[in-house]
């Protein structure tokens, strides 16, 4: 059967110096791993182990304060050494330890087509797998009280220097289809598979969906606006078909295994390839020898340039990352009447610079500065041109600042995720801050309706 | 520039709260980040930023305003030396000089009026100075006819930033085009000096250069200040300002009295160029303008009956040539702030825009110049149009629910 194919014009694929070669290597060893609560959006943490405490890969390290099935289990086995806590004491991270030699928590080998609905949810949710589940509106972790109306699954991803999905998941095909199985048994709907045409996969089990165009095509917020979009009093769940992988590798294997390929990118990185490592791992470990030696500051981002968090050279990689790009941060760079450059090598979306006329494949290396500063929306159909959902963005964010939930409601904020407005946030000439302005719009909505 | 660096370091701290300057700071910032690119790095979100900013935007709208203020300096002389009769034995950088000395003092004027208006505002209210009134600044010397005296420009300036925009909220919470504001306010206010055969060409001297007295058969009346007046029917036929039958031509390259930067329409379209392929301004305003206003042109032509309305008689192409109907579907139905934001809106705010502007000319004798009101008009309206287009996609959601629901 043909597969449904859905192009994609609006967005922009930001060319970034550092893309990664099909190669793997092993990460060295990380002397701590973290879990960070923050990688789980609307998760409140409950902690459950306290410094000195044994764990095993898979033991539970906290669980939400409302949904207590939602645990967040341990990726290595070890002993807690901290629990860090920032302001009004919000846990910023657990750290652990790891053991020479490896054990996990047995939870049994089990096949998703024969085991009881409700059994399988209550092991994914268990094993900690049933968290990396995200649920739309708001995009957060998703309720297993809940039914979803359908599941969406992302099985590729457009963003800058972004992991070829066909490249991580070769191997592993098995996985996700098991996965995609178990997903299927959650639902009464249909669990529809987002895949790309550029770097095409075939996915047996759930209903794919080809996706051809720009960035954001891989966000599943496009991918559900335009397989069936949500309508207010529904609620789909999303996950992204890496983090799927601890899903099938949990059914068929009977003990967790987060462990993940990750893609080390950007200008900064000597050879950017994959590295075998495992979610929670120290950035250092993972780019050991990689970075590029300079006499400025970089940027380590745990995720890509446009959603990733700055995890700093002494940070962790993100339980939901599968990516890490080292950027110069760009706070010594003292350019001289910058606006009034026709440098062709300053980036722009607009052809206000120059550098369109190097073509569509040039690579740029781009820093951290914001080069601008911050205005009242100005310019019009500058969010539109990188926003390909029937939604007026810029309408969907004034409702927002203004918290008109009526508005809100009718512009479509239940389909919509911070990281749906990422490339907004990037060409904006007024420099808002869109994203922030998104998910406090959702927390906010979610507390007002809940 | 490391130097300049180093000194702007050094002197920052007096203008930081406490310092002895700190009553400065927002001017003192402005041109910090006008010298050097702030190396401000993102907080929150993305990583990386394209790299426009507001100062970049503006920035090319100036020099797309660039080609038509030249130009509209140059005819300034042009009309002047053509008036005194010594256009033949004056050099092209006389003529030129002419025309700069005399427009040069409105846009000085028309700058410290407005920005030391922004700056204070700024500081009150402690933000950044924002760059919108760059451009306005600019404008409002472009649209004036020449003699406009520069007492007239500061007032109406002042009213316009004041309360057309401070009011407001500042650059990009307008609701009218500034400039335009401000021509308006000139228009109503002064009208003798606004309009009529005495104000659009220079006939005295500019700082003692040019003098000389007026040819035979002088006047000084735009073409359309000729078609509003053209009464008693018959066929109306343009002249210059020694009475030469003007050509489509000569229309079209600007050599014709109107104010200062609007007359050609060449200089007009260089800038659109400048403003299209940078995406800067909208083609589909831009269009829709020039589309609305050749429909009403047409259908003037057809129905409307010339003895009355002689203006009906101009064709299309004269009724885009003539007058700011250029300028204002480039430069004024444009601005992004005062005009249709959403893509539909755009086409409809555009064509309305051009059919008005044409409207105004033919029907009302006596405001021989309709674009400037037509666009301060849609601005009124672009909310509205934006609101019916945003309407739709709610009641398409709407709707999508709703089926579900059955």
């Amino acid at each position: 059967m043909m597969n449904h194919v859905v192009k994609i014009k609006k967005g922009l694929d930001i060319q970034l110096e550092g893309a990664p070669a099909l190669e793997i290597s092993n990460s060295t060893n990380s002397q701590l791993y973290a879990i960070i609560p923050d990688d789980f959006t609307g998760l409140t943490p409950k902690v459950d182990v306290k410094p000195g405490d044994k764990v095993l890969a898979g033991s539970p390290v906290m669980h939400d304060k409302t949904l207590t099935d939602v645990v967040v289990t341990s990726p290595v086995s070890g002993e807690v050494v901290a629990v860090e806590r920032g302001e009004r004491r919000k846990v910023m991270k657990i750290t652990i330890k790891p053991d020479a030699t490896q054990q996990a928590v047995e939870f049994g080998k089990v096949s998703p087509d024969t085991m009881q609905a409700s059994d399988l949810k209550a092991l994914l949710l268990k094993s900690g797998t049933f968290a990396f589940i995200k649920q739309r509106p708001y995009d957060i972790i998703a309720n297993p009280n809940t039914t979803p109306r359908d599941i969406f699954v992302t099985a590729f991803d457009s963003a800058p220097l972004a992991p070829d999905y066909a490249f991580v998941l070769k191997d592993e095909m098995h996985h996700l289809e098991t996965g995609l199985k178990a997903l299927a048994r959650l639902t009464p709907g249909k669990v529809y598979v987002g895949v790309s045409k550029r770097s095409p996969i075939e996915v047996k089990n759930g209903e794919t969906v080809v996706f051809d165009g720009p960035h954001p095509a891989g966000n599943v917020g496009v991918q559900i606006n335009h397989i069936s979009p949500i309508n207010k009093g529904e609620i789909v769940w999303t996950i992204n078909a890496l983090d799927l992988l601890f899903i099938g590798r949990l059914l068929e294997t009977g003990h967790v295994d987060f462990s993940r390929l990750v893609a080390v990118t950007g200008a900064e990185v000597n050879k950017p390839h994959y590295v075998r490592t495992c979610a929670g791992a120290s950035i250092a470990s993972i780019t050991q020898g990689m970075v590029k030696p300079a006499h400025y500051e970089r940027r380590y981002i745990s995720g890509n340039v446009l959603t990733g968090f700055n995890a700093g050279a002494d940070g962790y990689l993100g339980a939901r990352q599968a990516q890490v790009t080292v950027i110069p941060e760009g706070n010594n760079c003292n350019e001289f009447m910058g606006w009034a450059s026709l440098n062709p090598h300053k980036y722009s979306m607009s052809h206000s610079y120059l550098s369109w006329l190097l073509g569509k494949k040039r690579r740029y290396d781009i820093d951290a500065r914001i080069r601008g500063g911050e205005r009242a929306i100005i310019m019009s159909d500058e969010y539109d041109r990188v926003f390909p959902m029937d939604i007026y963005p810029e309408y969907l964010i004034k409702a927002i600042l203004a918290f008109d939930i009526d508005k809100m409601e009718n512009l479509g904020i239940y389909e919509v995720a911070p990281e749906d407005f990422a490339l907004c946030e990037f060409v904006d000439t007024s420099k808002l801050e869109l994203q922030k302005i998104v998910r406090n719009g959702l927390d906010h909505l979610m507390k007002e309706m809940n | 520039m490391k130097a300049l660096k180093n000194y702007i370091d050094k002197i920052k701290p007096h203008f930081e709260p406490g310092g002895k300057l700190s009553m400065f700071q927002s001017v003192f910032e402005g041109f910090e980040s006008f010298l050097f690119v702030p190396n401000t790095t993102s907080r929150s979100g993305v990583h990386i930023h394209d790299s426009i900013d507001s100062k970049r935007t503006m920035t090319v709208v100036i020099v797309a305003l660039l080609p038509a203020l030249l130009f509209g300096m140059y005819n300034v002389g042009y009309q002047h030396y053509l008036a005194i009769g010594e256009l033949a034995q004056t050099s092209f950088w006389s003529v030129f000089l002419f025309g700069f000395l005399a427009v040069l003092p409105k846009i000085v004027v028309s700058y410290v009026v407005g920005l030391g208006i922004e700056f204070t505002a700024a500081q009150l209210r402690h933000h950044e100075i924002q760059e919108g009134f760059l451009v306005s600044g600019m404008l409002i010397p472009m649209i004036v006819p020449v003699d406009t005296p520069l007492w007239m420009i500061a007032v109406a300036t002042a009213f316009a930033v004041i309360f057309a925009k401070e009011v407001f909220g500042g650059t990009g919470m307008n609701i009218f085009n500034i400039a335009l504001v401000t021509r308006a306010f000139l228009f109503f206010a002064y009208p003798s000096k606004m309009s009529g055969d005495e104000v659009f060409v220079r006939t005295g001297d500019t700082f003692g250069l040019g003098a000389g007295q007026v040819v035979e058969g002088f006047s000084g009346a735009t073409p359309l200040g000729q078609a509003a007046t053209h009464t008693g029917g018959g066929a109306l036929q343009l002249t210059d300002i020694l009475g030469n039958t003007l050509s489509l031509h000569d229309m079209f390259l600007g050599f014709i009295p109107g104010s200062i930067g609007e007359t050609s329409t060449l200089a007009i379209l260089i800038g659109a160029v400048i403003l299209l392929a940078t995406g800067i301004a909208s083609w589909r305003v831009m269009l829709s303008v020039f589309a609305g206003g050749i429909v009403m042109s047409l259908i003037c032509n057809w129905f409307a009956n010339p003895d009355i309305y002689p203006a009906a008689q101009l064709s299309p192409l004269e009724q885009i040539c003539l007058g700011g109907f250029a300028f204002a579907a480039v430069f004024m139905a444009t601005d992004p702030v005062t005009g249709a934001r959403t893509n539909t809106g755009k086409y409809i705010f555009g064509f309305l825009v051009g059919v008005l502007a044409i409207l105004i000319r033919v029907f009302n004798s006596g405001y021989p110049e309709g674009a400037m009101l037509a666009v301060l008009l849609m601005n009124a309206f672009a909310p509205l149009i934006d609101y019916f287009v945003v309407e739709a996609n709610i009641r398409h959601r709407l709707k999508r629910a709703k089926n579900l629901t059955k």
